[in-house]
């Protein structure tokens, strides 16, 4: 039987990973370094650029020895507490656009196309303005309610036709998704004064204005998200040799799928309640890792994540330095860089298959 | 002859003694799609130690029934039992260490390389833990080694020809480790050439290891060459079920088909060979279906 | 046993059958099933009793849509009035209030409807989506950019009012349409043009200038912000019979357009190759289709604001009890037309104190009629 099989390999034979991966496997390790040397660099970036100019020893000063100066109250109350709630929340919806990308095994997967982040957004919108709650950590529920209401539906759509569904069906569903939720939110904003404004300012997406705290109160929430994406990764891995040979494969597809599912709403819900609807993030995140990586869900999670605090930390630099003395807000940035991004994608003569 | 499995001499043999021949089963086995039922009450034993194939018109509920031994998908009434315990009622992971199953053409990523694809087949014998043990490792090796593709293993698969993804999905599969392998026609859009390699590596397998083997293949003379029990379905039922020899006549390829056929002999190995007759070259100029209502006219006769 | 029907006897049976049939239809059906011949001359074509009934009810619905919307208001107006009024007669008092006051808000929504409807059934017949629509592609959120930046612009100094607001805003609104039109065209066009990738484009297209809406609203003074954010989700408030002038003759003009130039679409519901195989040059005639559309929905959003879903769900719709093969041109205009102004009786029925876009209500029904059109359409694929 199977003995004949598992005649113990010699030592010298050497193992096929040992033969074939060590170069991958060593430059994967490399670029996670570069990662978090690009991660380091755009935090320092972040805190060191802005609308108003500083020099490299105000930010010092502002950092390890704050005497309540102009430039010292800029780093410590605006440029830290943004740079922070970038990071994380970039690193959240990278993680969460890789993690829908896997799922639906669509190239197109992102919290803003599919319609996921207006959906946290309505509910979001709807408990603050029509319920009167103020602390985030009485709406961010609402958030995540929403994000896996929008989630749940999207996913149903995805995947109602074997072997998932294609990109433009998702696409569209996405689009239905969010022509809803933001159709909804308007009509419970359009006729209160207060409620508009404060909700036009929230629905560009925006890390600006949010005290330090925000990240602290958010952290929680985003760490058991990442938590969840770890654990879903190898049998994201397995699903994506579609669902019939992940179940041969001992994978419990419906068990995967939830943890999914709670680990992109979690991811979402609480990064759009703190920052407003953020888009690309996760595409363009998601489609750089892999570029680097390989299909492989372990690393391209780990990547995603590091390149969606960058590229959110980076984007909201930048928008702060276009627009002096003004801004444009993360939201807006991204859209620009990520939209060229997409659209490249779907121009491809072969579309990317997952 | 009679070809039904109840019918076989092997019923009486005592149970216990089948048991340990037989660990794959099908008991009064319902299958549906959406409540349109596929596989109505179907009955039938995998004999351990065998490649079994599985042949039948399209549509009759072949790949349906192997994704049911494979429990990828629930009876709607009657039970698959493996070693005597319905498969739906076991952990997916404890099914995967004992059965593996190779879908209908089934997709990868993109930028997958081989040796990736066939680590992900040692999934059901790692923890979150423990992701690539020395077992891992040589169970990997070896299912490269035994479907050559150990020189392919840092290709991507969209490299590779269509023969040789075939393979490397199989290795996949080789990885697993298991003693019941299920391959739901694996020679799908193959060349003959490429159709015989895998066959060939199928059959390797096999005589190496003792591996039971479930197929779906769509040709008939490949199935008689490689298969050493054929199961004939039609419309949800079996039809018939034995050796080639017995299972390949004209008449069951009228009955099954609706093909009009000669059954002749290939001259070494005895194994029939199907040769399908064109409505062409008819012996007679009556209509085919006027020919079907006449009792099993003689169309060529067997050697 | 008699199962095996070959090809021969198959096709021998169905031979018989449809001989059998013919002779039960006696003369004048014509030879081919299901295709009766209906023939004046030289001209010919086939004789679909639906596509003369399907047209006739949706036009009653749409009467009885007006009628009741008419009556609507601050002070409401028995049907029967009304509906003397719109027919020519009735007192002086309520002639001045339905054909002054009120017939225009519903003449509106119908037009821009209409306008809507035949503009998706034109896309979804070039895209060969049941998917596809303007509001999808971006064209109405272009609209929406050209627009919201001539009223929050054009209000730095106060709102916008006057001639700014009556031509500017539609004219920015028409002109925003169609340069997302030759953005969305430029940037799908590679060798001729892909149905999916078209659709695709818009979708990121469309994510882009939702950005940009929602930073024009930020810059804008909060009372522009706020009629911004009403024009944006459709409304018929306050449409006049200066509203109805622009959109009628666009649709006067469009509409038998685009019915000429929608011959091939029996052709185009095929793919590329099969419609080229049949003699329909297929770049060409799609781009003046897709050009007749974005004027139709440049028009419409110009008139009225984006109608949410109205381009999406109407063709479907008006597919569905036509049973034609691609979406069918009039009576798509004609359902857009009914559900528009149903729409609209129905916000002011159920919010009667404050004036909710109708957009917003279209997009709460048609948003989840394409949810589900997406779900059965990939279980169809399934099974």
């Amino acid at each position: 039987m199977i003995e004949a099989l598992s005649a113990p390999v010699p030592a010298e034979a050497g193992s096929p990973r040992r033969q074939i991966a060590p170069e991958r496997s060593r430059r994967r390790w490399a670029g996670l370094l570069v990662l978090l040397a690009l991660v380091a660099l755009t935090l320092l970036l972040s805190i060191a650029f802005g609308a108003k100019p500083l020099s490299p020893a105000q930010v010092w000063h502002g950092l390890w020895q704050p005497a309540g100066t102009e430039g010292d109250i800029i780093i410590r109350s605006l440029r830290v507490p943004r740079t922070a709630l970038a990071l994380v929340a970039g690193a959240a919806l990278g993680v969460a656009g890789a993690l829908m990308q896997g799922h639906t095994r669509n190239p197109i997967a992102d919290p803003v196309l599919l319609g996921i982040s207006a959906g946290a957004g309505m509910c979001v919108v709807g408990s603050v303005f029509l319920l009167g709650i103020t602390s985030l950590y009485g709406y961010v529920w609402f958030g995540f309610a929403g994000a896996l209401g929008a989630s749940v539906l999207v996913f149903l759509v995805g995947t109602a036709a074997r072997g998932g569904a294609a990109p433009v069906t998702l696409a569209l569903a996405g689009a239905a998704a969010h022509a809803l939720f933001t159709a909804l939110t308007a009509g419970m904003v359009i006729f209160d004064r207060q409620a508009l404004d404060t909700y036009r300012f929230w629905t560009v997406g925006s890390v600006s204005g949010r005290p330090l705290e925000l990240t602290w109160q958010i952290l929680p929430f985003i760490a058991l998200g990442l938590a969840l994406a770890a654990a879903n990764a190898p049998g994201l891995n397995a699903l994506s040799l579609g669902e019939d040979v992940a179940r041969a494969l001992g994978v419990r597809v419906g068990a995967t799928r939830a943890v999914g599912m709670a680990a992109i709403t979690l991811l979402t819900g609480t990064a759009v309640a703190a920052c407003g609807p953020i888009g690309f993030v996760g595409l363009v995140a998601t489609h750089v890792a892999r570029y680097f990586t390989g299909p492989d869900y372990r690393w391209i999670l780990v990547y995603a994540g590091l390149l969606g605090a960058s590229l959110t930390t980076a984007a909201d630099t930048l928008g702060r330095l276009v627009a002096r003395p003004g801004e444009l807000q993360v939201g807006i940035m991204l859209a620009l860089i990520g939209a060229p991004v997409f659209i490249h994608l779907v121009r491809r003569r072969k579309p990317v298959r997952l | 002859m009679s070809p039904r499995k109840r019918q076989d001499p092997m019923d009486a043999v005592p149970d216990a003694a089948r048991a340990a021949r037989v660990r794959l089963r099908a008991e009064g086995l319902t299958l549906a799609y959406d409540g349109t039922p596929v596989v109505h009450a179907l009955d039938l034993d995998i004999e351990d130690g065998t490649v079994t194939a599985i042949i039948g018109p399209n549509g009759c509920g072949k790949s349906t029934l192997l994704r049911a031994f494979g429990r990828l998908l629930k009876p709607a009434g009657g039970q698959v039992l493996l070693d005597g315990r319905p498969v739906h009622r076991l952990p997916t992971r404890e099914v995967a260490g004992l059965v593996g199953m190779l879908p209908q053409s089934p997709v990868a990523p993109e930028g997958l390389c081989v040796a990736d694809l066939v680590a992900r087949g040692r999934h059901p014998h790692q923890t979150w833990y423990r992701r690539w043990s020395r077992e891992d490792e040589a169970a990997v090796e070896r299912a490269l080694r035994a479907t050559g593709t150990l020189d392919l293993a840092e290709r991507t698969l969209d490299e590779l020809s269509g023969g040789q993804r075939q393979r490397a999905w199989i290795a996949m599969a080789l990885a697993q480790e298991t003693e019941l392998l299920l391959l739901d026609e694996p020679t799908n859009h193959l060349d003959l050439a490429h159709q015989m390699e895998v066959l060939d590596l199928v059959l390797d397998l096999h005589r190496d290891t003792g591996r039971t083997v479930v197929l779906v293949l769509h040709d008939l003379s490949l199935a008689a060459r490689y298969a050493d029990r054929l199961v004939a379905m039609k419309d949800g039922r079996i039809a018939a079920c034995g050796t080639p020899a017995e299972v390949l006549t004209e008449k069951l390829l009228r009955e099954v088909f609706g093909l009009r056929a000669v059954v002749r002999h290939e001259e070494r190995t005895g194994a029939p060979l199907v040769i399908p007759l064109s409505r062409h070259e008819a012996p007679r100029p009556a209509p085919a279906r006027d020919a079907a209502t006449d009792a099993a006219p003689p169309l060529g006769d067997p050697v | 046993m008699g199962e095996s029907g070959t090809g021969a006897g198959m096709s021998a049976a169905v031979e018989t059958g449809t001989a059998g049939r013919r002779a039960e239809r006696g003369p004048g059906r014509g030879p081919v099933p299901g295709r009766t011949p209906l023939r004046a001359g030289p001209v010919s074509a086939v004789w679909r009793p639906r596509a003369v009934l399907v047209p006739l009810v949706l036009a009653l619905l749409l009467a009885a849509a007006i009628v009741v919307n008419t009556a609507r208001g601050t002070s409401a107006l028995p049907l029967g009035e009304v509906a003397e009024v719109l027919l020519g007669g009735g007192e002086d008092r309520s002639r001045i209030v339905v054909m002054r006051l009120r017939l225009p808000r519903s003449l509106v929504g119908a037009l821009v409807g209409a306008a809507l409807g035949l503009a998706g059934a034109v896309i979804q017949g070039i895209a060969r989506n049941p998917l596809a629509s303007p509001d999808i592609l971006g064209v109405t959120t272009g609209a929406g950019v050209g627009a919201v930046t001539v009223i929050v612009m054009g209000g730095a100094y106060g709102s916008v009012s006057g001639p700014l607001a009556d031509v500017g805003i539609p004219a920015a609104a028409v002109a925003g349409a169609l340069l997302t039109a030759v953005v969305i065209y430029l940037l799908a066009v590679r060798r001729g043009l892909n149905g999916y990738r078209v659709l695709l484009v818009g979708v990121g297209v469309n994510a882009v200038l939702a950005s940009v809406l929602s930073w024009l609203l930020i810059k804008a003074d909060i009372v522009d912000a706020g009629r911004a954010l009403i024009w944006l989700n459709g409304s018929l408030n306050g449409a006049g019979w200066d509203t109805v002038r622009p959109v009628g003759w666009a649709l006067a003009v469009l509409l038998p357009v685009a019915l000429v130039l929608s011959f091939p679409f029996g052709a185009l519901v095929f793919d590329e190759d099969t419609a080229r195989g049949l003699g329909v040059r297929m770049t060409g005639a799609r781009a003046a289709l897709l050009l007749t559309a974005v004027l139709l929905t440049a028009t419409a959003t110009a008139a009225a604001g984006p109608i949410a879903f109205v381009a999406l769900a109407c063709p479907q719709i008006a597919l569905r009890l036509a049973r034609t093969g691609h979406p069918p041109l009039l009576a798509s205009a004609l359902t857009g037309a009914a559900v528009t102004v149903w729409a609209d009786v129905l916000a002011r029925t159920a919010f009667p104190d404050i004036q909710l876009p109708v957009g917003i209500l279209t997009a709460a029904l048609g948003a989840p009629y394409l949810l589900f059109l997406i779900v059965r359409s990939g279980k169809a694929r399934t099974s």
